[in-house]
């Protein structure tokens, strides 16, 4: 049986992510986890995230999470990060007046300006709700999601990538924001996939049936 | 391209039945939640909405259940409110598969507790429910307050500015319900709806007296709501959720489809 470790770090409730991965390939094994060793013996990895950044990333490190996602990324197995998990990738966070975050990947997480104003229409913040999606490469896990379909987000910081090449999908939302990131065998997104009705499950459905090659 | 208008079926429950009271009073059945969560899902709805009015520790455990069952068949956005009073309360529903928490009287008595619940669980979780009364008299400039006790009790707060208070103090989203319309299907009370939009930046669901779908439009055109609630006009089909997408849409209103 195919086993997906979603990292637990005693950040929020996991159990989303968790029911929407059981739904959608109900032979999968869904292990919620902060046991570094069950981390590395599944065949997946994701990373999910909620709340703020500091809390989050002090708590990855407290715990190793760190350590756990560089061995995951560098074994080639399928690695997903999912809202503050992918953020948390990032160099650096504009949130909680600055934290350094786990700099996997370069690029800054900065905070939506109040008062954006498009089209005549004053742009709340948070962003919440579903917008769309603009593939920018293609991708195994974009596959069978139509180009601009809707997902649903809930964030009030958004993440600019230094490296053009790695990002994967676009949202425009007042500014561009890098909403999906590829790399390797690792795919992060700012929505959440497992709250996004059918769209989000087929992307889920596409990461279970990854092989982490691009 | 931009962000979708939501719409959002809201569930009354007690003792586990969905229920829409009309002006809280006349009582009908309308099933078992999960199901009408599910008619909804597959219909297109943005998010639900569930307001547990029962009032007996025996109902927040069916209600619990309730949501632990619609989080394993729905996957979109749900809101869970009513009788959410501590942060123990709130982590229960989290933890029961709720993506958002509505905090409503408890804002009220203890203003802080909304403070704790968004450093804690981040504001992305917290929805503070306003109950909102038009107090102004004709000729007067407007004035809205907040009631309580299903809109029998005055509290003398302002209504705007009780707004812009829960959002300093963490709420990441408004439902506002005007109560003077709730129930009565004469549309939201737009006034207070714009006022409240306006004077905060973070989304504000409209709520209340929906009795048609431009009462929908004219939430977000009139009102500038970022959301909008509705309840009987979808549990006794007289209208579907794609109807109402429908009928947003040819009014240049994005929404999701």
């Amino acid at each position: 049986m195919s086993t997906v470790a979603v990292i637990d770090y005693g950040m929020g409730n996991l159990h989303s992510v968790a029911k929407a991965l059981e739904h959608v390939e109900p032979g999968v094994e869904v292990r919620v986890t902060g046991d570094p060793q069950i981390v590395a013996d599944s065949d997946r990895v994701i990373l999910p995230g909620v709340g703020a950044i500091r809390d989050c990333v002090a708590q990855m490190l407290a715990q190793g999470v760190d350590k756990e996602v560089a061995q995951a990324l560098s074994s080639g197995k399928p690695f997903l990060g999912i809202c503050v998990g992918y953020q948390a990738l990032m160099t650096h966070s504009q949130e909680n007046n600055g934290v350094d975050c786990l700099d996997v990947y370069p690029g800054e997480v900065k905070q939506f300006a109040d008062g954006m104003f498009e089209n005549g229409e004053r742009l709340k913040v948070p962003h919440m709700g579903w917008n769309q999606v603009s593939q920018t490469i293609d991708h195994p896990l974009w596959h069978g999601i139509e180009d601009n379909s809707r997902f649903y987000f809930v964030h009030s910081y958004y993440v600019q990538a230094a490296n053009p090449e790695q990002v994967a999908g676009r949202c425009h939302y007042g500014v561009d924001c890098d909403v999906a990131l590829s790399d390797k065998n690792s795919f992060c997104v700012q929505f959440h996939p497992e709250k996004s009705h059918t769209a989000g499950l087929q992307l889920l459905k596409n990461f279970l049936n990854w092989d982490g090659k691009l | 391209m931009a962000l979708a208008k939501r719409i959002i079926p809201c569930l009354d429950v007690e003792n586990g039945r969905v229920v829409k009271g009309v002006q809280f009073l006349d009582i009908r059945d309308a099933g078992d939640p999960v199901d009408v969560a599910k008619r909804y899902d597959e219909q297109g709805a943005d998010e639900i909405t569930f307001l547990d009015i029962t009032a007996t520790h025996e109902g927040r455990d069916t209600m619990v259940h309730t949501v632990e069952k619609m989080a394993s068949q729905v996957f979109i956005p749900l809101t869970v409110g009513g009788g959410i009073r501590t942060c123990e309360d709130i982590r229960t529903m989290l933890n029961a598969g709720a993506d958002k928490v509505s905090i409503n009287s408890a804002a009220i008595y203890n203003p802080e507790f909304v403070r704790e619940a968004a450093e804690r669980f981040g504001s992305q979780c917290i929805v503070v429910a306003i109950d909102a009364k038009k107090v102004s008299q004709e000729g007067e400039a407007n004035r809205w307050e907040i009631f309580t006790h299903g809109g029998r009790k005055p509290t003398g707060i302002d209504a705007v500015e009780w707004a812009v208070k829960m959002v300093e103090l963490g709420a990441g989203e408004i439902l506002l319900t005007s109560m003077d319309q709730d129930g009565v299907k004469n549309g939201y009370d737009l006034g207070v709806t714009r006022a409240i939009s306006e004077a905060v930046n973070v989304p504000i669901i409209a709520s209340g007296g929906v009795g048609n779908l431009q009462h929908l439009v004219d939430g977000v055109k009139e009102g500038g709501a970022d959301a909008v609630l509705a309840a009987s006009i979808f549990h006794f089909g007289e209208f579907t959720v794609p109807q109402a997408k429908a009928f947003m849409a040819e009014q240049g209103i994005e929404v999701r489809n």
